[in-house]
């Protein structure tokens, strides 16, 4: 699939895109049984879980990536994040090859996954404090910036010192989103962050994801199967089926593709997918991302 | 671009923090945890107590039978001492090592952690420094709780140079504790059990609570792989014969040998496993 966004030459790809994935492709070996006659045989077995997936993503822009379980859209996030090296492809997070230089760009990137992880006994400030003096950031700053965060996220200033094993999912994922959000990232990897979420607790998510991006000009990989989510915040969409992007655009560009045999008013963002990627987005495909 | 930032989640961008600064990051968050499992800690702290007087009477118990020459009962209770002491020590840092991945495992972050802008050998280095200290208090608390029970003469004592050999062994006890981490990256299902596995390897050959010699040969061999048996064996010479540091030139070269080789060997080992957990996809397996 083609982008929207042009690339000239490398100098200016620098300052428009944040993040030019080219060719990104990820596959698995496992181990399976096979039954040959008497006694079964173990064969490698391989998969191929993220296909010559090749997409751009503008400073401030939020690119959504949609996909059914086992799509490929965790795999291609954790290789965004340096956490998995990728069979072929190059990745460029402000022009710097995340594959070969990941330190340097580090730094630019944060990630919230649906899993709202961290170390459950300690509170949500031991934890901010933890992961902002990794970035660099001194104890009083990461404190305040915390507080603002967390207090625009609704979440109450009395448990921030509480151990994070008595918050609700819900107040932990908002503590996630402070945690990426305080290192000040020029890229978010958002992978289902409002997934599992009640709805106050998402409007809250969407409101502050929207706000930061008109503010800050923050890029944002966005990837949900939350069909409506994806509408109301993301600028473009690709859609991701067996690894592979069947589709990308704005949502009016996709609409477009289902519509002139339809008419627009009578297509939702459900049956675009459906028709363009030939699946339903709650149909599981296989495991995307073990090893 | 910059303008704007720093209005509801941003900072500015700021200057390359020290290494020292990211390294503190490990320390205060291990610190955090160990206040947090407080419980734990008390209850390590009471089965390291037991386990050393349980192991100290023994030499008592020979004195008292005549399986011990009373003129040497003060030497073997301070060998059994030092011994458990030391091992309390060493396996409160490898322990503490080995949760670099177990931990994270367990809670989740091992992503988060990882993909932090910080080296691993900063990280690595974070750790190590806490696991040092962790140590040393849980083994001065063994220690205070388990003299009162034994009358034992240390006025001969060097403690300035037992205080070296476990400074400078303790170089290459975090090269063997970096080791032991990357069992949980390479094997998540076996990992945390394989690490107790070169726990028990060390502990066997290392001479704790026995001299190396009586080991048959090839284990004698093993022995002399081992960092541990010359950190107790120059800490024993201090303590028990009062041998100063110039006596102690040899131990102390050949543990700085071992710290030279192993930290720099298992920080280049640890790379390699991290490529390959990277490239297979266990860094977040959990089993």
């Amino acid at each position: 699939m083609g982008s929207s966004l042009a690339a000239p030459d490398r100098g200016a790809v620098e300052q428009t895109v944040a993040l030019d994935v080219r060719g990104v492709t990820k596959r698995f070996k496992r181990r399976a049984w096979r039954a040959p006659g008497r006694g079964r045989v173990p064969v490698r077995r391989q998969h191929t879980a993220v296909d010559d997936v090749s997409f751009r993503v503008g400073a401030g822009e939020i690119f959504g990536i949609i996909g059914s379980n086992g799509s490929g859209k965790s795999t291609l996030v954790r290789v965004l994040s340096t956490l998995l090296i990728p069979d072929a492809g190059e990745v460029l997070v402000f022009g710097r090859d995340a594959l070969h230089e990941p330190l340097s760009v580090r730094p630019l990137l944060n990630r919230v996954s649906a899993d709202p992880s961290f170390f459950r006994a300690m509170s949500p400030m031991e934890n901010l404090l933890f992961f902002g003096r990794t970035y660099g950031l001194p104890g009083p700053e990461v404190r305040a910036r915390s507080d603002r965060i967390l207090r625009r996220l609704g979440l109450e200033p009395a448990k921030v010192d509480e151990p994070m094993l008595r918050m609700s999912r819900g107040q932990q994922q908002k503590v996630a989103i402070a945690r990426a959000f305080l290192t000040s990232p020029r890229l978010m990897l958002l992978d289902e962050p409002t997934t599992g979420l009640d709805p106050r607790s998402r409007r809250d998510v969407q409101a502050f994801l929207t706000e930061v991006r008109e503010r800050d000009d923050v890029a944002i990989l966005l990837t949900t199967h939350d069909m409506e989510e994806a509408e109301l915040l993301c600028d473009r969409i690709a859609f991701l089926a067996g690894g592979r992007i069947v589709a990308e655009g704005t949502p009016t560009e996709l609409r477009r593709q289902v519509a002139a045999r339809r008419g627009v008013a009578e297509v939702d963002m459900e049956s675009v997918f459906m028709e363009l990627t030939g699946r339903e987005i709650e149909e599981d495909e296989e495991s995307d991302d073990d090893g | 671009m910059t303008t704007a930032r720093g209005t509801v989640g941003l900072v500015p961008r700021r200057a390359k923090p020290r290494r020292v600064a990211l390294g503190w990051a490990f320390v205060e968050r291990q610190t955090n945890l160990w206040k947090r499992y407080w419980a734990w800690e008390l209850v390590w702290l009471v089965y390291g107590v037991v386990n050393t007087l349980a192991i100290t009477f023994i030499a008592k118990e020979a004195g008292r039978t005549g399986l011990a020459d009373p003129a040497h009962v003060r030497d073997l209770t301070l060998f059994l001492l030092i011994g458990t002491l030391a091992w309390a020590y060493l396996s409160a840092i490898l322990d503490d090592m080995s949760l670099v991945i177990m931990w994270e495992r367990w809670e989740g972050t091992i992503e988060h952690t990882f993909m932090t802008p910080v080296s691993r050998v900063v990280h690595l280095l974070g750790m190590s420094v806490f696991a040092v200290l962790h140590a040393t208090i849980r083994t001065a608390l063994i220690l205070a709780c388990s003299l009162p029970f034994f009358r034992i003469n240390l006025e001969h004592a060097d403690w300035p140079t037992a205080a070296l050999v476990v400074v400078v062994g303790s170089v290459s006890l975090v090269g063997l504790g970096i080791c032991t981490a990357i069992l949980p990256m390479l094997y998540p299902e076996r990992g945390e059990q394989m690490s107790f596995m070169v726990q028990a390897l060390v502990l066997l050959v290392s001479g704790v609570y026995y001299g190396i010699d009586i080991l048959p040969g090839w284990l004698q061999a093993a022995a002399h792989l081992s960092p541990a048996t010359y950190l107790l064996r120059g800490v024993r010479a201090a303590v028990i014969d009062g041998s100063s540091v110039a006596h102690q030139l040899r131990t102390l070269a050949i543990l700085v040998v071992f710290g030279v080789v192993m930290v720099p060997a298992s920080l280049a080992l640890f790379a390699a496993a991290e490529r390959w957990a990277k490239k297979t996809g266990r860094l977040k397996r959990l089993g």
